[in-house]
């Protein structure tokens, strides 16, 4: 064997190891996501076909009352779940953080629901929002005969019990994230600011919170593309119920390409979906490369 | 017994069935069979089909795929099709026949038909539903009526209260019931079953002319006219008499209540006198069944049927025939339906080992199908393309949850709906 060839083999060997995984990805994520966008082009009914129909599919997309529907409710739902589980997780991760008794334990406790899927969470929440039997008739059964909390079962309200399941489950993910970056901030600086007078809430408002900056972001990303295909938890705890009142883009995609025969629809539905991500994620990605290379 | 014994025992059995399978598959063929009877009753009745065909030789390729609406058995199906490994035959209904067929994967069993003479033995509007471009490409099971209103006898009468007849006398027993301090209409809010209630309220108030021409052919002034306001009303006011934890509730849950008296009435399928029977009930005694209100002379159909693909192996082919005949066979059409409680789809059947509720169900079926009175479920997938057929369910369950939209608003909609393609 020449030394020359030896030389060229472990020029090539790093991108020979990497090929075969990035043809996999290359063929069955990027050329679905090609075809996807071919098909919500196309008149596909049952099953895929390629009659190019345009912008038709787009037209009936926005033109569908559904498709507002679930867009709203991504809206509300995605700023109450970003908003509320960002700011619940803070806040258990700041109490976590003041150096008490049995933090490993209540740690556990706090992150466990992450640990469930969101199947086994929407279908427990069903259970206990439900008036007939879960919060509403307990605490009726106490005495109090006028108490009502029948979200689940009120079409403007529905939206709003996905956001209490959603950030139960994912809020102590969120303390985990932040306990992490609190515990990351050097000591000195605090002590430096005790010494100049700074009181407690001002140190956390002014140092602790501008210096998780990073974790913000990641966290925000993470719970940002949750919420868009966020399927699941709407599928167990309400199935899109009261009539379509609680429906997302996801399960709006599901319901029209895999039981009414629309595929043509559902992949335009999918791709507006994937166009939402990447106008979250491309900017992101775009500051964090350019702030490492800088 | 020792080990060694047990080996050579298994042995034995092995090479005899390896003896018997040689035999059989010199002429018989294997048929493939997509079904989403997985339920107690319904596996009962599928393996009834399965030893039909093993009688003649041929083996049953079992493919059920759970999921009691079918999406999921859909969705595989899809995916088979397109793979280019279709089932023999798979269950499949309504309109999608006639989508599946425009697909063009569809077998043409004119031959098995005319053999067995399937023309003079389904009603016009059944045979109509198993055809593609007038080829039958389908066997129909068994027919389920969808406008039954059942009751529990115990608590009308705790009520003083009569089995309505039609819907003024329902709302009459609803309110009676009411007072008795039971929930008057059993109701699961999904969406579906709204659309259900709302089939036979539809049915009962305008009559089979009105629902043809409203329901069927979609036609936009029946569609938006005082005749579909009226139904609306209507529609609206029998929300007031369900309770108010019905959304998301299962329909056999609902069932359930009437089972128990904690509701009076509930109108479903036939499918709910399976949870009767099995609740060990007895028609006409611990539970009533009647055509849901202004509906006795009418009869809307959700028929089960069995779509056959392509397929290319001969011998497979033979199978595949001999499938589609013993569907329609009267023994299959029987045991089939004792065990799955809906009725035969064959006209001219002999009814004796049936219940009071399917012989009446069957008696109305053949009087309905000569009266011109004999409709197609939208509600089950049974009289328009599945596009058009979710837009006007999403707009009969939105109408049903939102108590600020008017019928007049819900009548836009609905026209609107109703020219999705």
């Amino acid at each position: 064997m020449s030394p020359g060839f030896a030389s060229r083999l472990s020029r090539w060997m790093p991108k020979l190891a990497v090929a075969p995984g990035f043809a996999l990805s290359f063929a069955f994520i990027y050329g679905l996501i090609a075809w996807n966008g071919v098909l919500s082009f196309s008149a596909s009914r049952l099953l895929p076909n390629y009659e190019w129909v345009g912008l038709a599919q787009y037209v009936s997309l926005f033109e569908s009352e559904r498709w507002h529907v679930a867009l709203v409710n991504l809206g509300i739902f995605s700023a109450l779940f970003i908003g509320v589980g960002l700011a619940l997780g803070l806040f258990l991760a700041i109490l976590l953080d003041q150096k008490i008794r049995a933090e490993g334990v209540l740690r556990t406790v706090y992150l466990y629901p992450m640990a469930l899927s969101f199947i086994v969470t929407g279908t427990a929440w069903k259970w206990i929002l439900n008036p007939g039997l879960g919060l509403e008739h307990l605490v009726r059964g106490w005495g109090f005969e006028s108490f009502t909390f029948d979200w689940l079962v009120n079409p403007d309200m529905a939206i709003y019990t996905i956001v209490i399941a959603g950030v139960w489950q994912s809020a102590g993910f969120v303390m985990a994230l932040f306990l992490a970056g609190l515990r990351g901030i050097d000591d000195s600086i605090l002590k430096a600011a005790q010494i100049d007078g700074a009181t407690l809430p001002r140190i956390y408002w002014r140092i602790v919170i501008p210096s998780l900056r990073p974790v913000f972001f990641s966290t925000l990303l993470v719970l940002a593309h949750i919420s868009i295909k966020s399927f699941d938890l709407v599928m167990a705890l309400t199935a899109g119920g009261p009539g379509f009142a609680t429906d997302m883009p996801a399960t709006f995609m599901y319901a029209m390409s895999f039981s009414r025969g629309q595929i043509g629809l559902g992949a335009a539905s999918a791709t507006i979906m994937l166009c939402t991500v990447a106008a979250i994620v491309v900017p992101y990605l775009y500051s964090e490369l350019r702030g490492a290379r800088r | 017994m020792t080990p060694t014994r047990l080996t050579t025992r298994a042995l034995h059995v092995a090479a005899a069935a390896t003896l018997l399978c040689a035999s059989l598959s010199a002429r018989a063929g294997e048929v493939e069979v997509l079904h989403y009877w997985t339920s107690g009753g319904e596996a009962k009745a599928a393996s009834a089909l399965k030893a039909t065909l093993q009688g003649k030789g041929h083996s049953w390729k079992d493919f059920a795929v759970a999921g009691g609406g079918g999406d999921s058995a859909m969705t595989v199906l899809k995916s088979r099709v397109v793979s280019g490994n279709a089932p023999a035959a798979a269950q499949i209904k309504g309109p999608s026949i006639q989508e599946w067929g425009n697909e063009g994967v569809l077998a043409n069993l004119d031959d098995v038909a005319k053999a067995n003479n399937w023309d003079a033995l389904l009603p016009k509007v059944v045979s109509d539903v198993m055809k593609h471009k007038g080829h039958y490409v389908a066997v129909p099971v068994n027919v389920h009526r969808v406008n039954w209103l059942w009751a529990n006898p115990e608590v009308l009468k705790k009520a003083n209260a009569k089995m309505p007849t039609n819907w003024d006398e329902f709302f009459v027993t609803a309110e009676a019931l009411k007072k008795a301090g039971v929930i008057p209409v059993a109701h699961g809010g999904q969406n579906w079953q709204d659309f259900t209630t709302f089939e036979s309220v539809a049915l009962g108030v305008g009559g089979a002319d009105f629902y043809r021409k409203a329901l069927v052919q979609l036609d936009a002034g029946s569609l938006k006219g005082a005749t579909m306001q009226k139904v609306l009303t209507t529609f609206r006011k029998v929300k007031g008499y369900t309770d108010k934890n019905a959304p998301g509730r299962d329909w056999n849950l609902a069932t359930a209540m009437v089972i128990r008296g904690e509701a009076g009435m509930q109108l479903m399928g036939d499918w709910a006198k399976g949870e009767f029977i099995a609740a060990g009930k007895a028609p006409g005694k611990d539970f009533l069944c009647a055509a849901a209100p202004g509906t006795a002379n009418a009869f809307t159909f959700n028929i089960d049927s069995f779509a056959m693909f392509k397929i290319k192996n001969t011998a497979n082919l033979q199978a595949q025939k001999d499938m589609a005949a013993a569907i329609m066979s009267p023994e299959f059409q029987e045991t089939f339906n004792l065990n799955k409680g809906s009725i035969p789809a064959r006209l001219n059947m002999d009814m004796a080992k049936f219940d009071d509720c399917a012989k009446l169900s069957s008696k109305d079926f053949v009087a309905t199908a000569k009266s011109n009175t004999l409709v197609p479920s939208i509600a089950h997938g049974m009289a328009v393309s599945s596009a058009a057929e979710g837009a006007i369910k999403d707009v009969v369950s939105q109408f049903w949850n939102t108590d600020s939209m008017t019928p007049e608003q819900a009548m836009d909609r609905l026209v609107a709906a109703a020219k999705t393609k």
